[in-house]
């Protein structure tokens, strides 16, 4: 009953809080929001900490335009695969079959366009149906016949992999269409007077900086509105700062370059979209109650069969998508594509905050985690670090995120 | 009487942020039962993790002196080799393993490494005849009940050479006939001078066991009474923990006056429900009963009488197997087959166990409250996140729920405050029928008169509540009807002016023995 401690005497209320602050520095500020977000914070503050490392011992090299805008082709996949990974952790489940299922995707897609000539957006559609339909069927086996998530995908991931090489019959198959080549190595198109940038990305970097001052002033006021309480003006205006700060330096670096990747369009939606999902939908909401207590969810009416359905069907489509992003990055589909990519996708989920035992986790967690093993792995290319080395320090990368956040954990004694 | 065996002097436990315990002393005698009792939160697990080692030796201030010397307990292990053996509310007993593999679990009769099975058999049976079990050692712990298993907990004690057993509120979970043949067990070891402390909330089981008992309120040790005196009356008892006088455990109420040809709120046709796995058994047969808004309805009856089971197979079924029966609310048949369905017909239901039907316990008390009824607060399927903040802050003040704010993960309250949550998620759901299954169960004093206030409120509101409990005071004190039920089936039902514990007793018991 060590847990009664709580409520008897409540902690002592963070001094930030109240928005008054008197007396206490910026700084002062800024610590306590992060000791009381750890978790949020604690891997922004490690993927910093890397880039700036690698920074570093690359001489410059790992932020060169060229690079950063590497870096996001090379690591699109993973994030998508992440995203959907992550929901499937947090409802409690897992899934192997996401790796097996890109290759199949592409390889589907492959037949689709390259023997069969079909045109390409028609192609899509049809991929993105068949991970639907993969998703739905393991979702039905998980959901509604109750066979462990676990047992379902490794068969599943037996049997994309099985598939595809049937599918390909061995055989590597390409090239790709060129919108469909786009998806994967594309850049949004030149526009407008010649200014050394690219002038879309710029534009879009701009909008994206209105939007998200808009958004955050809008939130602020709505708070207030509500008499709710509020983060203090200077840290509000600190957060702002250092938002706006960041996606400025990305748009410069993106349009110093070639301008930003079609598939960075493509992440920034999912990643807006699903975050707005997780965080104030009910379908969300739905998930982290099934994950962190399921008959509690369901003995309040949530209709947890349904939901972890639809989360294996959105973990198909996501794996769909990611298997058209390798395949158009390839320009080939191939047998052995997507090979530990289920494995890469479940890291990246662990290392940005989720639980083993699920209910715990946030889509910006998965992306953290997805691109600490991304600049990681971009980093020690730069370096010519060999792939056997760069699997060993990332191995040791998860163990040392995950055990943090124990560590962490059990310091806050919950 | 003998001298102490253990002295607690001066314990200060201090959390990060938090006093625990801020002066605490204990003193036991040699062969005595000394009740630990006090509010939830005051102090009462933490002192005996401090004894027990939990907390080790210097993670705390102040002496303890077992057997007059002054213990620096390092581990649980350490507090074990000296004779001290804690048993938890949560038994820490392995399912699939049998009951003398658990009694021996890491103090096993072994010989390099090899485990030597006769010994241990017989040695289990040697323990199992002392405490009374009547059950062969290799069963398997899962088949057999919870009594039981609290038994083959105090052999595995026995079997450390225990000299100070402490039972952390053992009867918990136990049904009234188990929770007597444990005392009485408590009552034999004494005899044989075994020192126990035992926790516990039920203050007649003080006054059956216990030789004296110390109060704990808010951290700090009040008083120590003599059990035995004169003096020491419950109501004495009750005063020590609350820090006042607790004329009133019930708050007044107004008896519900029957509307005139109002059909009832809720009304259950021929209920009859089957075990989930054992098909052929009736838990639940044929019940028929009715509650009118603004009454309060009580069902007694004991463990395994089919209460919870009827309250459940009507929520959505979500217990066992439907064999018949109708549901009708205000007159008219529903169809209740899924939880959602029950809610939206306007019932709700508040389970009897909170932290694993209740509460999603790693998430906040705001998304917990908003759970039932998520729609409420959203739009086009977006939840607004201030309306719900503001909808959960407003719970926190009107029932009282102790936390700094509402973005406190449910698992670090108080039991009293996380039943706070649990109610306030189901009015939230805003319903008109309200199944409370043992809603004041393991929380104190003061936590429970604020419950009652509340489900008197609800009721005055208008709404039809079914209060379900194991306590015939508490039934006696809040219901304008009781029904009574025993093996699955109702037995009886008593007005409020007629209903005594003996009357209630009676009838909970009928069908045991008509069937005997």
């Amino acid at each position: 009953m060590s847990t009664d401690v709580t409520a008897k005497s409540p902690a002592p209320a963070p001094p930030g809080k109240s928005g008054a602050g008197a007396g206490q520095g910026l700084l002062g500020l800024m610590l306590d929001g992060l000791r009381r977000n750890m978790r949020q914070y604690g891997m922004l503050l490690a993927l910093g900490l890397i880039v700036v490392l690698f920074a570093i011992w690359t001489d410059g090299d790992l932020l060169l335009p060229r690079n950063v805008s590497n870096l996001v082709l090379q690591n699109s996949y993973i994030l998508i695969l992440a995203i959907g990974m992550m929901l499937v952790i947090i409802a409690g489940h897992i899934d192997l079959s996401v790796g097996s299922l890109t290759a199949f995707v592409g390889a589907f897609a492959a037949v689709l366009t390259v023997q069969h000539g079909m045109s390409w957006p028609i192609a899509m559609v049809l991929c993105l149906l068949v991970g639907a339909v993969a998703g739905s069927v393991q979702g039905f086996l998980i959901a509604y016949l109750g066979i462990p998530s676990f047992i379902v995908t490794l068969a599943g991931m037996l049997l994309f992999r099985g598939l595809t090489e049937i599918l390909l019959k061995g055989q590597t198959l390409g090239p790709f269409p060129d919108g469909l080549q786009k998806m994967g190595n594309g850049f949004l198109p030149e526009v407008g007077p010649n200014t050394n940038y690219h002038n879309l990305t710029l534009l879009l970097g701009l909008a994206l900086i209105v939007a998200v001052v808009w958004q955050e002033v809008r939130d602020r006021s709505r708070q207030q509105e509500f008499a709710l309480d509020v983060l203090p003006t200077r840290l509000f205006l600190l957060k702002l700062t250092a938002l706006v700060a960041a996606i400025l330096v990305l748009t410069l670096l993106l349009a110093s370059y070639k301008g930003a990747p079609i598939v960075l369009i493509i992440l920034g939606a999912l990643v807006v979209g699903y975050g707005y999902v997780m965080r104030n939908a009910v379908f969300g909401r739905h998930i982290y109650a099934i994950g962190g207590n399921l008959p509690a969810a369901k003995l309040s009416g949530v209709k947890d069969k349904k939901v972890t359905f639809y989360v294996f069907l959105n973990m198909g489509v996501l794996a769909a998508l990611a298997g058209m992003v390798v395949a158009a990055r390839l320009n080939a589909a191939s047998p052995k594509a997507g090979v530990n990519f289920e494995l890469e996708a479940i890291a990246s989920s662990f290392i940005g905050g989720a639980s083993m035992s699920g209910g715990v986790g946030t889509v910006l967690g998965a992306i953290i985690g997805g691109l600490v093993l991304g600049v990681l792995n971009n980093g020690m290319n730069l370096l010519s670090v060999g792939t056997d080395w760069q699997q060993v320090i990332k191995g040791l990368a998860l163990l040392v995120a995950v055990g943090f956040d124990v560590w962490n954990k059990r310091k806050s004694g919950s | 009487m003998a001298g102490p065996v253990l002295e607690m002097r001066s314990i200060v436990k201090t959390f990060p942020g938090v006093k625990a315990l801020s002066d605490v002393t204990l003193t036991v005698r040699q062969g005595e039962v000394h009740a630990i009792c006090g509010e939830n939160g005051a102090g009462k697990s933490t002192l005996m993790k401090v004894l027990s080692g939990v907390h080790p030796y210097g993670s705390y201030e102040g002496d303890i002196l077992f057997e007059g010397e002054v213990s620096q307990f390092k581990d649980i292990r350490a507090s074990e080799q000296h004779g001290i053996v804690i048993i938890h509310q949560e038994l820490a007993l392995v399912p699939y393993l049998s009951i003398a593999e658990n009694i021996f679990l890491g103090n096993e009769h072994a010989r390099r490494g090899l485990i030597n099975w006769n010994d241990t058999l017989r040695h289990a049976t040697e323990l199992l005849r002392r405490v009374g079990l009547d059950e062969h050692p290799e069963t398997r712990v899962t088949d057999i009940g919870v009594g039981k298993q609290q038994l083959v907990e105090i052999a595995k004690a026995l079997s450390k050479q225990v000299k100070l057993l402490i039972l952390d509120e053992p009867t918990a979970a136990l049904n009234d006939e188990d929770s007597d043949k444990l005392l009485d067990l408590i009552l034999e070891l004494k005899n044989q001078g075994l020192t126990s402390i035992i926790i516990s909330h039920k203050l007649n089981e003080i006054r059956k066991v216990a030789d004296s008992v110390t109060i704990i309120r808010d951290g700090r040790s009040i008083e120590t009474l003599d059990v035995k005196a004169p003096e020491t009356t419950e109501e004495r008892i009750i005063a020590g923990m609350v820090g006042r006088d607790l004329d009133h455990r019930f708050p007044e109420r107004t008896p519900h006056q029957p509307e005139e040809g109002a059909a009832p709120a809720l009304e259950i046709r021929g209920w009859t429900v089957h075990h989930p796995i054992d098909q052929q058994r009736k838990v639940v047969d044929d019940v028929s009963l009715q509650v009118r808004r603004g009454e309060i309805v009580g069902i007694a009856g004991l463990m395994g009488a089919g209460r919870t089971e009827l309250a459940m197979s009507v929520f959505g079924r979500t217990y066992g197997r439907y064999a018949g029966g109708t549901v009708l609310k205000d007159g008219k048949e529903i169809r209740t087959k899924t939880v959602a369905e029950a809610v939206g017909h306007g019932i709700a239901y508040v389970t009897e166990d909170r932290k694993h039907y209740g509460l999603n316990l790693i998430d906040t008390i705001n998304r917990n409250i908003s759970l039932t009824a998520l729609k409420k607060v959203a739009k086009r399927g977006i939840v607004d996140e201030h309306e719900e903040r503001q909808v959960s802050e407003g719970f926190r003040k009107t029932m009282n729920i102790k936390a700094p704010t509402v973005f406190e993960p449910v698992g670090k309250l108080s039991g009293g405050n996380q039943q706070k949550v649990v109610l306030s998620k189901w009015i939230f759901a805003g319903p008109d029928v309200l199944i409370l299954d043992e809603p004041t169960r393991g929380i104190d004093v003061g936590a429970k008169y604020e419950i009652y206030t509340v489900i008197d409120r609800l009721a005055a509101e208008g709404k039809a509540v079914v209060f379900i409990s194991s306590e015939l005071p508490e039934l006696l004190g809040m219901c304008d009807r009781i029904y009574t039920m025993a093996a699955g089936r109702l037995t009886g039902e008593v007005a409020r002016a007629e209903a005594t514990q003996e009357v209630l007793m009676r009838q909970m018991t009928k069908d045991k023995e008509v069937t005997r």
